[in-house]
């Protein structure tokens, strides 16, 4: 239990650590704001569109590979701390647990979706242009 | 020492939250939020029983196991919603009623 | 009153009040982000019941992995600019009253239950026995998970994909 009052404390120092910089550029950084500033910085080009886009599907479905591989590292920790006393029953269970996952992780790869496609870039804009 | 009633009450509490945003919400992915809550509460239930009662550690192992399901269970539904958001462009699940008689 | 009931009042309220916010907050990029405090909150509880394996599963699994996703779910449903308006509702008065009647319920079940004389277990490392557990006891279980995530990962994929061809 004393462990983790290690990480409770962590846990507070870099929350107040974080805030009482933001508070404090908040409180004596000058704050002179005009339209020009407001905007949102694209390497200094004017932004186009608004930033609450459409996520590209793929990010999903990598988000559920990682998910599912997460569950699966969350066993392989306690099967660690064993695995010395268990020996070659631990190895095999565990063996036949990865395996299994591993088909998916197959399906996935053969199936094409780990491979990213750029979406087409919308060129409507250019279009326009060259035909006014 | 903290009593086993503080655990059940937190717990029952987040479990009749869980409930009213299952109930309240439109949004599917606002009723999925809901599931989670009720699935953490009955965890904590889970848990605290394993401490106070149980000699040994089943409830946590239970509670493990629940936490599992909680993980598919969300990778599935949200899969469900992304495919209905872009068949109806909209979650709102009262008006994915073409299966009612 | 010792400095660690106070901190357990302290981390009960942050579970509570937080779960609150994601079931009253009106829009729900401001729920995904109040239910991290909730998955957290519930992590800290079960550091209280001596379950360090657990704390650590549920801020691994909960926090990285499924709050994520729900992010994910968030953002990618919301039609472009529709994120600043009110999401719809049903009637509050119902749901209200369904909310109130289960924690009624409950509560007076828990007061009025003759619970089993309680253990007081001390804290011990729980990690090496929830290992040997899985590995022998709970062994069908532990495999079933296996399979069972095996038809997640493909289902919501397939599901998931299903337009991109």
């Amino acid at each position: 239990m004393v462990g983790f009052y290690t990480v409770l404390l962590f846990i507070f120092t870099g929350a107040f650590l974080v805030s009482f910089t933001v508070a404090l550029s908040r409180f004596f950084a000058p704050t002179k704001q005009y339209p020009e500033k407001l905007i949102p910085y694209e390497c200094g080009d004017l932004p186009q569109g608004d930033a609450w886009i459409q996520f590209n599907n793929r990010f999903y479905i990598v988000a559920l590979i990682f998910l599912i591989f997460d569950v699966e590292v969350m066993f392989l920790f306690p099967w660690a701390v064993v695995f010395n006393d268990m020996g070659l029953l631990a190895f095999v269970e565990m063996f036949i647990f990865i395996v299994v996952l591993l088909v998916g992780y197959a399906y996935v790869w053969v199936k094409g979706d780990l491979d990213w496609i750029k979406p087409k870039p919308r060129l409507e804009h250019l279009a326009k242009g060259k035909g006014e | 020492m903290i009593q086993l009633e503080s655990f059940l009450i937190i717990s029952a509490i987040v479990f009749s939250l869980g409930l009213f945003t299952v109930i309240y919400k439109k949004n599917a992915v606002g009723i999925l939020m809901g599931v989670e809550l009720i699935l953490n509460s009955v965890n904590l239930n889970f848990v605290a029983f394993s401490k106070y009662v149980d000699a040994h550690i089943n409830g946590q192992l239970m509670a493990i196991f629940i936490i599992i399901l909680a993980a598919s269970e969300a990778a599935i539904a949200l899969a469900i919603i992304l495919n209905i958001y872009r068949n109806r462009a909209s979650v709102d699940v009262t008006q994915l009623d073409e299966m009612k008689h | 009153m010792e400095a660690n009931q106070i901190l357990f009042i302290a981390i009960a309220l942050l579970t509570v009040l937080s779960a609150a916010m994601v079931a009253f907050s009106n829009k729900l990029i401001h729920s995904a982000f109040a239910l991290l405090a909730t998955f957290t909150g519930f992590a800290m509880l079960y550091v209280y019941l001596s379950a360090d394996f657990l704390a650590v599963t549920q801020i691994v699994v909960y926090v990285g992995g499924i709050l994520i996703l729900i992010l994910f779910g968030v953002l990618m449903t919301h039609k472009i600019y529709s994120t600043t308006k009110k999401t719809a509702h049903n009637s509050l008065i119902v749901s209200l009253l369904g909310g109130i009647l289960s924690a009624g319920l409950i509560l007076f079940i828990i007061s009025k239950a003759p619970w089993a004389p309680l253990l007081a277990k001390g804290f011990n490392p729980t990690t090496a026995i929830i290992g040997k557990e899985i590995l022998t006891g709970y062994l069908l279980p532990f495999e079933i998970i296996s399979v069972l995530l095996l038809g997640a990962l493909i289902g919501a994929i397939y599901i998931a994909r299903a337009e991109d061809k």
